[in-house]
């Protein structure tokens, strides 16, 4: 096979004059996890607030919860991003999406990616969140109830801290999924660590060596977030369940 | 709001748009079947399998779980080419998106198929294979009639979930150009400038499909759940 491996490739200039190759990924990866963790503290705050709301007495906030979630959760993020992207400016107030164009591209980018990966996560997330509540036996909320408290503190004080603590393993998933759907943002131009591996690969001539390393960093990140979210689990369980051993 | 509606553009279309349907359908169909076909296999040789051979299905399955599925596709998009060009020694040789495209899908989704399979097989109690052993069944024996048939039950809801997973990834082979349903889209709403009508039909027509799917799954857990009773 005749290809000439190099590896110090990513210390050469490059073409396009922005630096050494090496600095190009690494600034696609800064994109990367400014992107997911912004998405994911976002996403986690609406999920919250999407899940609390199916499992409410009421039907309005149900319902309203319910079809979020569904619309969100089945239409593919690609095809969710370019809503927001080419045809919810143009159905703004013709002020509005005259602004939205005028922005610097590369905020327009980032701020449509975070809009549109936040919601299609928070869809996600919220139905674990609702799962956690709803493996809750209803006693605790009867006995939350018996002690005067209202449905607000019933689910601060009562529901929310187990539920919370028995979501964390599945939400670990749904946290590594931001890091990796975050790469639909090249789609639009928004140049993430994926995005750059592809500009690495077509300027400098050496594919495989930017593929291999833009894997071994995803395969870190995931490493990290495993890691990361195992801690939190061992810090957070309930104790007296089967999961907390 | 100061936009005029103008889904002509679409009516005309749809022939073209039909063509890029079937595209994706052909995706979900071959990505399904090979990446349940594949998946079992892993599971299996994972599960019960030597040693050797199942670590390295494991870190099979943890690699391409743990990359976006756009860097998969890319990869094979962009590398397939040389390595084919190396084997054959033809140095103009091309490999079409296409090809890319379904290599992609059937090795990622494999190792999606295969983490469920696996847990579908683990809830399957093991007095099942001690009973099928007591019959005088070998372990692939066992395997065939007795386990696979209850943990295909088991797992149904999951493994319809990920093709819907998987018909909403189809619409990532945007990103090197092939003509699915969202890359005939494309073309059309550029073509005629007609972009706005034609993402909201492609939105809805997804979320007709995955919707069916959805409730597809309701429905069988919910019938199961008066099975177990």
């Amino acid at each position: 096979m005749q290809y000439s491996w190099d590896w110090f490739v990513f210390f050469k200039p490059s073409v396009t004059g922005d630096g050494p190759y090496g600095l190009m990924l690494l600034r696609g990866l800064g994109w990367t996890i400014l992107l997911s963790l912004l998405a994911w503290i976002l996403a986690f705050g609406i999920a919250l607030a999407a899940g609390v709301a199916r499992t409410l007495p009421g039907r309005l906030p149900r319902f309203a919860a319910a079809t979020y979630v569904h619309c969100f959760r089945n239409v593919p993020l690609l095809v969710q991003l370019f809503l927001w992207y080419f045809v919810v400016p143009e159905l703004l107030p013709v002020s509005w999406g005259n602004a939205i164009k005028q922005m610097n591209p590369t905020t327009n980018q980032f701020l449509t990616v975070l809009v549109g990966l936040t919601l299609y996560t928070a869809a996600k997330a919220a139905e674990q969140v609702r799962a956690g509540i709803d493996s809750l036996p209803v006693s605790q909320k009867q006995a939350a109830m018996a002690l005067g408290l209202g449905t607000a503190a019933a689910y601060r004080h009562v529901i929310l801290p187990q539920a919370l603590r028995i979501v964390i393993p599945p939400m670990t998933s749904d946290f590594l999924n931001v890091f990796k759907n975050s790469a639909v943002a090249l789609t639009i131009g928004l140049m993430e660590l994926t995005g750059q591996t592809r500009q690495l690969s077509e300027f400098s001539a050496h594919p495989f060596e930017a593929f291999i390393a833009a894997t071994l960093v995803y395969m870190l990140i995931t490493y990290g977030v495993i890691v990361l979210m195992r801690q939190i689990e061992l810090r957070t369980r309930v104790p007296g369940l089967l999961g907390s051993r | 709001m100061g936009y005029d509606f103008d889904w002509g553009s679409l009516v005309r279309a749809w022939p073209y748009l039909l063509q890029g349907l079937r595209m994706t359908a052909l995706l979900v169909v071959v990505g399904m079947g090979a990446g349940i076909g594949l998946g079992t296999l892993f599971a299996i040789v994972r599960m019960f399998g030597p040693r050797p051979l199942a670590t390295i299905i494991g870190g099979y399955v943890n690699l391409f779980r743990s990359i976006p599925l756009i860097l998969t596709i890319l990869w094979f998009y962009f590398l397939m080419p040389v390595v084919a060009r190396a084997v054959t020694g033809d140095p103009n040789l091309s490999v079409g998106p296409i090809y890319a495209a379904i290599a992609a899908f059937v090795l990622a989704e494999s190792a999606y198929y295969c983490e469920i399979i696996r847990a579908g097989i683990g809830s399957v109690r093991s007095e099942q294979m001690q009973a099928a052993f007591s019959l005088g069944m070998t372990r692939w024996q066992g395997l065939r009639n007795v386990v696979l048939p209850q943990a295909f039950r088991n797992m149904l809801p999951s493994l319809i979930n990920q093709t819907i997973a998987l018909l909403k990834d189809t619409s990532l082979v945007y990103v090197i150009s092939l003509n699915d349903f969202l890359g005939a889209a494309t073309a059309i709403g550029q073509r005629d400038g007609r972009v706005v009508e034609v993402y909201i039909f492609v939105a809805i027509v997804y979320l007709a499909l995955c919707s069916t799917g959805a409730w597809a799954v309701t429905k069988l857990q919910r019938r199961r759940t008066v099975l177990a009773r």
